[in-house]
This record gives structure tokens, sequence and C-alpha cells, in this order.
């Protein structure tokens, strides 16, 4: 459904984007995980037809989003991460104005709009001005508003973003059902693990490259056994020493040492024995998409 | 067709919308160039002179303030949603710039309301041509405005425009002195700067005196240079390229 080809962008002598290859078939939530300024949203602004790359191409539904935007945006709901709702209007009165220009209107604009927004459960607030609604609630809004004219592709960018963990789900939740209910296709950008766990298959993004693809079942295998943080005063020279006792793969970043390890808790009694007064404090746990991030470029995730 | 219509209307339609919920904006705009008028209409005991350029000020303080909108809707607003939609941005643009003109109309039809301590008295009929010439010109500056802003990257940007060019550029329209007794090169200015053709249409639609392109020749240029900043405004806004549209 969409595929991208040895995509690059350049603005002006900054590389954002260093050819970038990868597919997502039908119904799937492909997920392009990556800390700010990793070139998501350089992908996304070119997905979603705002800008032409300046190498390779991309194509959704089989449609070049260079040659041809205006046939992509038709296929394409795009939601942003910046508010793109008129707060000064109504819900009601933003999908109207929404599916005008996708060229919708009369009978069959009111049954797109009443079935998308009980698809988000905000037809109860269609009367109410936006600005009067939870980040929440706006956010199912833009997303009523991006599948007005039947997509067979949801572009969503940092969707979840400034939202709290209770809305979060829900919005999850509602992307969870279209994808199964009625087949879109959904390409979303994260820096929020919790979110890119539930996608089907992901991207990781470092500076422009693609750093891994794969299930997040398959990218957390890479790792396999467990992972140790270990806090400290002097965690380069305490990060050497491991590495040449315990032939691990070991990396310093800030004030952590992490540790991936088979067998992590024998681990943890071996390593606090060998450097007494070295460590402040230690943590195991099993390995996350953010240990995967750092086993692959050595940078810290939040950056 | 009819698509590219629909795109235009509502477009239209939500700036007419807003700007009746944020009834505080009229005030807003024809306050100060009222009080400027009245202030400099009564302390050089002429009103009548100094009607048009006010009238003028009026319609282009409006047409500014809606094209400020277009760069924080651009970055986070109901235009970002338009800039991925298949609605040629053409259609888009003759939406926003009608709707922004219909604003400043209104601004401007408010403001006329006040002709009548200009010493303006004319009948129903010969309303009619000054309405449109409000129009006319309300057109033209939100298309000036328009083409400003479109590649502004932030309001504090066009904010140094605004004091820079537009402010200046009313200065030497005719609104403060006429072209006449002007000094050679600001003549020169004032020869080719469409505001005082703006200014000339009103005072002669108005029947008022000190205009000093001739009527006919006023309507030709603000219309002409309406139209053009129309097609430059879709132009710029239907390029394709490789920095984002938002």
């Amino acid at each position: 459904m969409i595929q991208v080809q040895n995509l690059s962008h350049r603005y002006g002598d900054r590389v954002a984007l260093h050819g970038v290859t990868f597919e997502v078939g039908k119904g799937e939530i492909f997920g392009l995980l990556g800390p700010n300024g990793g070139g998501k949203s350089t992908l996304f602004r070119i997905l979603s037809t705002m800008m032409v790359p300046t190498e390779g191409t991309a194509t959704i539904a089989g449609i070049d989003v260079a040659r041809d935007p205006a046939s992509v945006r038709r296929q394409v709901g795009v939601v942003f991460q910046t508010q793109s709702l008129d707060k000064a209007l109504t819900v009601e009165e933003n999908l109207r104005a929404q599916g005008h220009l996708h060229g919708l209107s009369g009978a069959t604009l009111r049954e797109r709009m009443d079935f998308a927004m009980q698809r988000l459960g905000i037809a109860d607030r269609r009367r109410d001005l936006v600005e009067t609604l939870s980040g929440g609630l706006r956010r199912r809004v833009e997303i009523a508003k991006a599948l007005l004219h039947r997509p067979q592709v949801l572009l969503m960018d940092e969707a979840s973003t400034g939202l709290d963990p209770a809305a979060r789900r829900e919005v999850s939740r509602h992307v969870e059902d279209l994808r199964r209910e009625e087949g879109v296709t959904i390409l979303l950008t994260t820096h929020i693990l919790e979110e890119a766990d539930r996608c089907d298959r992901l991207i990781l993004l470092h500076q422009g490259n693609v750093v891994a693809d794969g299930t997040p079942r398959e990218l957390r295998a890479r790792i396999g056994g467990d992972v140790v943080v270990l806090e400290a005063a002097a965690p380069e020279p305490l990060a050497a020493k491991i590495r040449d006792r315990f032939h691990a793969s070991v990396t310093a970043i800030e004030n952590h040492v992490r540790v991936e390890i088979p067998n992590g808790h024998r681990f943890i009694t071996e390593v606090v024995e060998a450097f007494p007064g070295e460590i402040d404090s230690v943590g195991l746990h099993k390995p996350t998409l953010e240990d995967v991030f750092v086993n692959l470029t050595g940078a810290s995730f939040d950056e | 067709m009819s698509s590219f219509f629909l795109s235009a209307a509502t477009l239209w339609q939500r700036e007419l919308v807003r700007f009746w919920r944020q009834k505080s904006r009229i005030l807003g705009v024809v306050a100060s160039p009222l009080v400027f008028w009245l202030v400099i209409g009564y302390g050089s005991n002429d009103l009548a002179r100094f009607y048009s350029g006010a009238l003028v000020l009026t319609v282009m303080f409006s047409a500014i303030f809606s094209n400020i909108s277009i760069i924080e809707d651009r970055r986070e607003g109901f235009l970002l949603s338009m800039l991925v939609s298949p609605a040629p941005r053409t259609s888009l643009v003759l939406g926003k710039i009608l709707g922004s003109a219909t604003l400043a109309w209104i601004q401007g039809l408010i403001f006329l309301a006040f002709a009548p301590l200009a010493g303006v008295s004319i009948s129903l009929f010969e309303l009619l041509p000054v309405v449109a010439a409000i129009f006319l010109v309300s057109f033209t500056l939100t298309g000036m405005g328009f083409v400003l802003a479109w590649k502004m990257e932030s309001t504090a940007g066009f904010h140094a425009i605004m004091n820079l060019l537009l402010v200046p550029m009313w200065m030497v329209s005719g609104a403060l002195f006429p072209m006449a007794t002007a000094h050679g090169w600001i003549r020169a200015i004032m020869w080719v700067n469409p505001l005082t053709y703006s200014i000339a249409l009103l005072d002669h639609t108005l029947r008022l005196r000190n205009a000093a392109p001739g009527g006919v020749e006023s309507l030709v240029v603000t219309a002409a240079v309406g139209v053009a900043l129309l097609l430059v405004s879709g132009v710029m806004a239907a390029r394709k390229s490789t920095r984002s549209a938002a």
C-alpha cells in the first residue's frame, strides 16, 4: 500500500533522510519510531504531499506522491501533530468544511460525518465549539476529519503526543478498530515506545537512516537475554572494565552503563561484588525498543 | 469545476463565521483609523480631505489582520489540512482572499457610515459605485496581504513588513498630502503606489476633491493590481517545493 524507495531529503546542506526504503502492506499498522530529529517528520511531510523529496520515490496505493499529489490526497487521511481544527468552529462545522474540500456535499457528506463521528465516539459533542473540548477529544475529531473521504491510508504524525496515558490508550483503541473493521492501512510516527510496541511492524530511524525494521517482537529479540542498567558516577571507566571482564555488549550513556547479557540476575551479583563502591543503583529488565535503539546507535533515545 | 467553487465557498464562509464569533475585531480595526481621522480632520479643520485615506487605512488593517492568520493557520490550524486536501490550491487562495476581502469590505462599510461627517452627501443611487469601490479596494489590499504573508515564517516578520512597507506606503498615497504639491521623488513613489489609486477611486466615487489620478485610471489600476495579485497568490500557493508547505 505504501512503498518508499531510496528516499533522501536535504534542507540546504543538512541531510534529513538518507536513502530510506520500506514497504507497508494493506491493513497494517506501521510505525516510524525514533527520537526527535531522526527524520520522522521529514518522511511524514513527504508522504502527506506537503513537500517533494530531493531524491528517491514514495508511492501510496501505487501513486507517486511527488508526481501526482492531488490523487494521493484522495487516498490518504492525514492527522497532524499540531492542531488542524478551527477552534472557533464547532465539531460539525469543522467536519463539514473538510468534507467540502474533498468535494463531498449534501446527503453523502451528512452520512460520512455521522459515520466518522460515531466511529470516534464524538457524536454527542457535534455542536460544541472545538475550543471547549479536551485534548483527547480534539484528537478524535482530527481523526474523524481525516476519515471523511474514506481514505485507504491514514497517516498520523505523533498522534498521541501531549495526551495523558488514558486518552492515548483511547486513541490507540480507535486506531486499532479502524484497521480491523475498515481495513485502513495506518502509518504513524511516534517517539513513544509504548505506542510503537502496538504497531504490527516498524522501522527505527536515527539521523535520517533506517537502523532496524521488523515486528516489535523481532526487534526486541535482537538483544535476547536481559538488560541491566547500572547508575554510576564514572560510567565510562566502569563500562570499559565490565566489557573486559564479562565480554558483554556494554554502552555508557550519561550517568548510566547499559549491559545486555543473558542471565542478568547472576551478572548483577557478580558485577556488584567486582566493583564495590562504583555502582550507585542497579536495574534489570527485559529488552524494550529503547534498548534496541541504544544497542544499534549507541545514542540515547531521549535526546 | 463545482468542487473548485465548493472549496472556495466553504473557506469564504469560514472567514465570515469566525468573524461573526469574534465581533470585537471590528472595533479594533475601525477604531484607530476613526480616531486618527477625527483628530487630524478636526485639527486641520478639513475632515473631507482625510476621509478616503482613513477609509483605506481601515480596509488595509483588516486585510493585514486576516492575512496574519495565514501564517499561524498554516503551522497550527485549519490551513494545514487544506494543504493536504485534493481541493486545488487556487480554489483555497480564491476562498481565503474573497473571505478576507469581504471582512475588510464590511469594516469599510462601517467606516462609510461616518461619511456624512466628511460632508459627503450622495444619493442612494450614487452609493452603489462607492460600495463597489470599497469592495475592489478590499480585494486588492487583501491580495497584497496574502502575497506578503504566504512566504512568511513568523508573524513577527509580518509585523515588520507592516511597519516598514505597508504603513509608509499608505503615508505616500495621497492620504496625508496631495500628489500635486509633493517633492519630485516622493511624487514618483506616489505615482507607482497602488494605494494612491485606491484613495483616488474612493475620492471620485464619494465626490470628494483632491484626487490626483483620474477616475477611470484609478479604477483600471486598482482592478489590474488586484487581479495580478490574485494570480501571483495562486501561482505561489500551487507551486511544489522541496521545502515544506507548513
